[in-house]
Order: structure tokens, then C-alpha cells, then sequence
């Protein structure tokens, strides 16, 4: 790596050192914490595109003999929706697909004993205007056992569930940003009165207080990108750790670990984001100290 | 040039390290500055090199009244005054090219330039087979002729040099000497302080004298009264007892 030489011997402080990890801790907390919120919103994005304009009509299994057989109860279902303004599309969901559906949560061998209620994927017209809730009545009065299910709450959840996550995510950030912020004021303190002699002595000779600043920016530039290629290096193992752990998991019980083009590239540029942070406040800490010197 | 009006310099609240200065330093001129120990030219150096601030009176360098500078005013006032300290105040991470370059560099000189010139003058001081050698490798005399190059190369309007000739021998110290006189005779003013009086004597330069605080003019070629010395250095009772100083010792 190119070291810059600097008038300051700020090279030679344990300041540096201590510096380097502290933004690499910091920036690895930013980067998996951004991650983490970048998944939560993939995964919520993904359902409630997948959920919007869906609906899904739930037929109990009913023992009672007076009651008609389920798959008999099933036509009349798809007949009412098939005929019902603005529903584009009703179909059964076949009893494989709603195994496969059922198999992460409650096995194999249980799922061939249970009685599965029959479920229909219904597609509802962009702009339709249907009323679920009138929807959900006819059915209820038409079919004994007939539920209809338009992910109201469930979607509700899943959106206060990922932006609350979001939230946490970006107090997790700022929390992390404030910190290295303190952190780097306190390293340009601390150097600044170390090397009081050798600022003095640049005064001197005629430097103006943005020298003197130039030489911290340089300085702590160099040392917040060093920690943060490490930061970087530590959150992308800790990342590919856990997609590969989440990979043999059943699709359902664990988020899609996987991360996007762009997504990668938002979080390759925090490390670059924590040094342009970083340079300013040095800039700003040593021309704020200079001010109040005689 | 540098004019003081009724300087008075005060550290804390002791007594004043200086008192009622007046003085006005032409264009071109060259003084000595001398002085005992403790009679206050470093710090009537750095006044004017505007590395302190009197307690009172007015202070006038370049044609700006001090007192009435912003901040942001000094360092172009600075960068036109060369400092010798009599520590040398070189640093030690810098090689002596680097600490020679320094005042080029803060005025913005490209970087061919600044080695072009650095050289050729370090060359001149005998320092040409150091160029990058750090401060503590090079001798005492070595580091003064750094820090003399240092403080000349960026051709100052005010030369100012503490003790510039203490760690030289004679014939190094003339030629330094010469090399006042040299920039002086293009223009640049200069105030030597120095104990100096063998080297001051070949020199016909006024000086400025310090004596407890207070300055008076000497013109050229007007010998000094020598400082009054007891016949035997008095020794502090316990040291004058002590068993461990011989003779040679105090030789």
C-alpha cells in the first residue's frame, strides 16, 4: 500500500492502531446490520408481491355426514368464484403442492394421516374493486366450511415486521456512525496534543490550519479505509456462512439469504461512505481545536 | 519592515520578559542580536516571527498592524519570515530533503521544483551526501545546516536565526555567516541572535542588545564591554564539596 509521507509523524502514534479496528468492528456491524435489513425487505417485497391480488378460499373437512363431500363442496366454490365479477382466475390447489406446502412444518408421515382442508389460489383483476368481505359472506352462506383468506393481516404484519426491522437497522447504523464519529474525534484529539510541538512548528513556517487539517484527513483516510477493507472482509465471511448454513434449510422457515447485484454494491460502498465520514470529521475536529489556539 | 512600539511581554503573571521595546527594522538591514543567557532574544524572536503575541504595545511586521490580524492572516505573513531555531526544531520522520522542503511545499511548489532547489542548496550547506538521512543520524552541526537551509530556501523577506552558529565550527559558522550576508544582499533582513562575539567582530552590523528585558541599539563597530565574570565559578555549597569533582571536571 502507498503510504502518503505527512509533515505530522502520525504514523508513529498507537492511536492509529487502535483506530484501524475500531472502524473495521464498526463497519462490520453497519454491513451485517444492513444486510440484514436488505434481506428482511427482499423477503417482505417477495410476499407481498407474490400476496397482492390473491386470495385464498379455505374448505374445512367435515366428518359430519350431512354435510356434502368435501371435493363436491370444492366445485361449488370454484363455480360461485369463477362466476363472480372480477375474479380472473380460481384454481384448486392439488393435494401434492399442498403437501409439499405443509411438509416443512408438520412432516411426512403426519401429513398422510391428517384430513387437509382443500384450498383454492384465486386471482382477483387489477382494479377490480372486489369486496373480499362480500365475497367472504356469499361463500360462508353458499359452502359449509368455506373460509376465504385475502392475507389482510398477515400482510399488515409482515410490514410492520420489515420496517420495523428496517428501523433497527438504520438505529444500528447511526449508532455505529456515531461511535466511529467519536472515535475519530477523539484519536484527532488526542494527536493533535501529542504533536502540539511539531503544529506549532508548521505555524509557524507559514501553514495554514487547513495544512495542518489536510494532514489528519490524509492520515485518518488511510487508516478508516484499512479497517474498513477489514470490516468488509469479516461481514462478507459472516454473510457466506450464513447463506451457506440457511442453504438445506426448507424454503418457508428461513429468509432467501441471497442479496442482489446492487445490494452488495451498497454494501461494498459503506467502508468507502465510513472513510468519506471519517475525513470530514477529522477536517472538522482539527479546524475546530485550531480555531481556539492563540 | 518590523517595527515594535512599546512591547512589553509578560509570561503568566510573572515579571515582563520584556519592557518598553521600541525598534524599527529597515528593509535590507542585517543586526545581531545579543544578549546574557535569560535576557529575553528568543523571545524578542519570537515576537517577531509572530510566534507570540506582546501583553502590550503595537507590533507592526510587513506593514500590518498585528493586533488587528485575523487568524486566517498569518500564515502568508509567516511563510515570508525564515526561522533558525537554536534547538533546530527539525522532524525526525522527515529526511533532511524533507525537512528542507517543508516551506516550498506549504506555499504550493510543484514537486520537481521543490527537489531542484532543495538539492542545489543542500549541496551548498556540504549536506549533498545526506539528502535522505533523518535528523538523528546527522551530527549537531549537521542538523543546524539543515535547519539554516530549511529556513532560507523559500527565499524569506525576514530571516531570523537563534543561535544559528552554536553547534559549527569557525570555519563552517563564517560560511553560513556569509550565506546571511549573501540573501541580506538581495534583500532579505535579517536578525542574527548570537553569543558570538568572534564571529560578530568580522561582521560590521549593528546590534540589538538585551539586558534584563530592555533593548538598546549598538551601532557598527562599537566594541562591547565584556560581561563582568567572578575570577572562579562560584559552585553551589554542595556541589563545591562534592568529592566526585576534580579539577579536570571543572576544566
Amino acid at each position: 500500500m502507498i503510504r502518503q509521507r505527512l509533515d505530522l509523524p502520525l504514523a508513529e502514534d498507537s492511536t492509529g492502531r487502535f483506530l484501524v479496528w475500531i472502524m473495521a468492528v464498526m463497519i462490520y456491524l453497519a454491513i451485517v446490520a444492513l444486510a440484514g435489513s436488505m434481506v428482511l425487505a427482499g423477503m417482505a417485497g417477495r410476499w407481498e408481491s407474490g400476496l397482492t391480488g390473491r386470495l385464498t378460499v379455505q374448505i374445512a373437512p367435515l366428518p359430519d355426514q350431512s354435510v356434502a363431500p368435501l371435493a363436491q363442496r370444492t366445485e361449488v366454490t370454484l363455480a360461485l368464484l369463477r362466476s363472480t365479477p372480477g375474479i380472473t382466475r380460481a384454481e384448486p390447489v392439488g393435494a401434492s403442492a399442498a403437501h409439499k406446502l405443509l411438509e416443512p412444518w408438520l412432516g411426512n408421515a403426519l401429513l398422510d394421516d391428517l384430513p387437509l382442508p382443500a384450498l383454492i389460489d384465486v386471482e382477483v383483476g387489477p382494479g377490480a374493486g372486489l369486496d373480499a368481505a362480500a365475497l367472504a359472506e356469499r361463500l360462508a352462506g353458499a359452502v359449509t366450511g368455506a373460509r376465504l383468506d385475502n392475507h389482510a393481516a398477515w400482510l399488515a404484519d409482515l410490514r410492520i415486521l420489515a420496517h420495523t426491522a428496517q428501523l433497527v437497522a438504520l438505529a444500528v447504523v447511526l449508532l455505529v456512525g456515531g461511535a466511529s464519529v467519536a472515535a475519530v474525534v477523539f484519536a484527532v484529539r488526542t494527536g493533535l496534543a501529542i504533536h502540539s510541538p511539531v503544529v506549532e512548528l508548521l505555524h509557524i513556517m507559514g501553514a495554514t490550519d487547513a495544512y495542518v487539517a489536510r494532514q489528519f484527513q490524509t492520515h485518518v483516510a488511510g487508516l478508516a479505509f484499512r479497517g474498513g477493507l477489514v470490516g468488509l472482509g469479516l461481514a462478507a465471511l459472516t454473510l457466506l456462512a450464513l447463506r451457506l448454513a440457511a442453504g438445506d434449510t426448507p424454503v418457508g422457515l428461513m429468509p432467501d439469504m441471497t442479496l442482489g447485484f446492487r445490494e452488495w454494491l451498497a454494501l461494498v460502498a459503506v467502508p468507502l461512505v465510513a472513510a468519506a465520514l471519517a475525513v470530514v470529521t477529522a477536517r472538522w475536529t482539527v479546524l475546530r481545536v485550531l480555531t481556539r489556539m492563540p | 519592515m518590523i517595527r515594535f512600539e512599546d512591547i512589553g511581554l509578560r509570561y503568566g503573571s510573572g515579571p515582563e520578559a520584556l519592557r518598553d521595546i521600541n525598534l524599527t527594522l529597515e528593509p535590507g538591514s542585517f543586526h545581531f542580536l545579543t544578549g546574557a543567557s535569560g535576557a529575553g532574544k528568543s523571545s524578542l524572536l519570537r515576537l517577531m516571527y509572530l510566534g507570540l503575541r506582546p501583553s502590550r504595545g503595537h507590533i507592526s511586521v510587513f506593514g500590518h498592524d498585528v493586533a488587528g490580524l485575523k487568524r486566517a492572516d498569518f500564515p502568508a505573513l509567516r511563510r515570508q519570515i525564515g526561522v533558525v531555531f537554536q534547538n533546530f526544531r527539525l522532524l525526525d520522520h522527515l529526511s533532511a530533503l524533507d525537512n528542507v522542503a517543508l516551506p516550498l511545499r506549504m506555499a504550493g511548489v510543484g514537486e520537481a521544483e521543490i527537489r531542484e532547489h532543495v538539492v542545489e542548496l543542500l549541496h551548498w550547506v556540504g549536506l549533498g551526501d545526506a539528502l535522505d538521512a533523518k535528523p538523528p543520524t546527522l551530527s549537531g552541526g549537521q542538523q543546524q545546516r539543515v535547519a539554516i537551509a530549511r529556513s532560507v530556501i523559500a527565499r524569506p523577506r525576514l530571516l531570523l536565526a537563534d543561535e544559528p552558529t552554536g553547534n559549527v565550527d569557525d570555519s563552517i559558522g563564517m560560511r553560513l555567516l556569509y550565506l546571511f550576508e549573501e540573501l541580506n544582499k538581495l534583500g532579505t533582513t535579517v536578525v542574527i541572535a548570537t553569543h558570538n562575539e568572534g564571529l560578530i567582530a568580522r561582521f560590521v552590523h549593528p546590534r540589538l542588545h538585551l539586558e534584563r528585558g530592555a533593548l538598546s541599539v549598538v551601532a557598527a563597530g562599537t566594541p562591547m564591554t565584556p560581561p563582568q565574570m567572578p575570577v572562579a565559578p562560584v559552585l553551589p555549597a554542595g556541589l563545591a564539596t562534592s568529592q566526585s569533582l576534580s579539577g579536570s571536571w571543572l576544566t
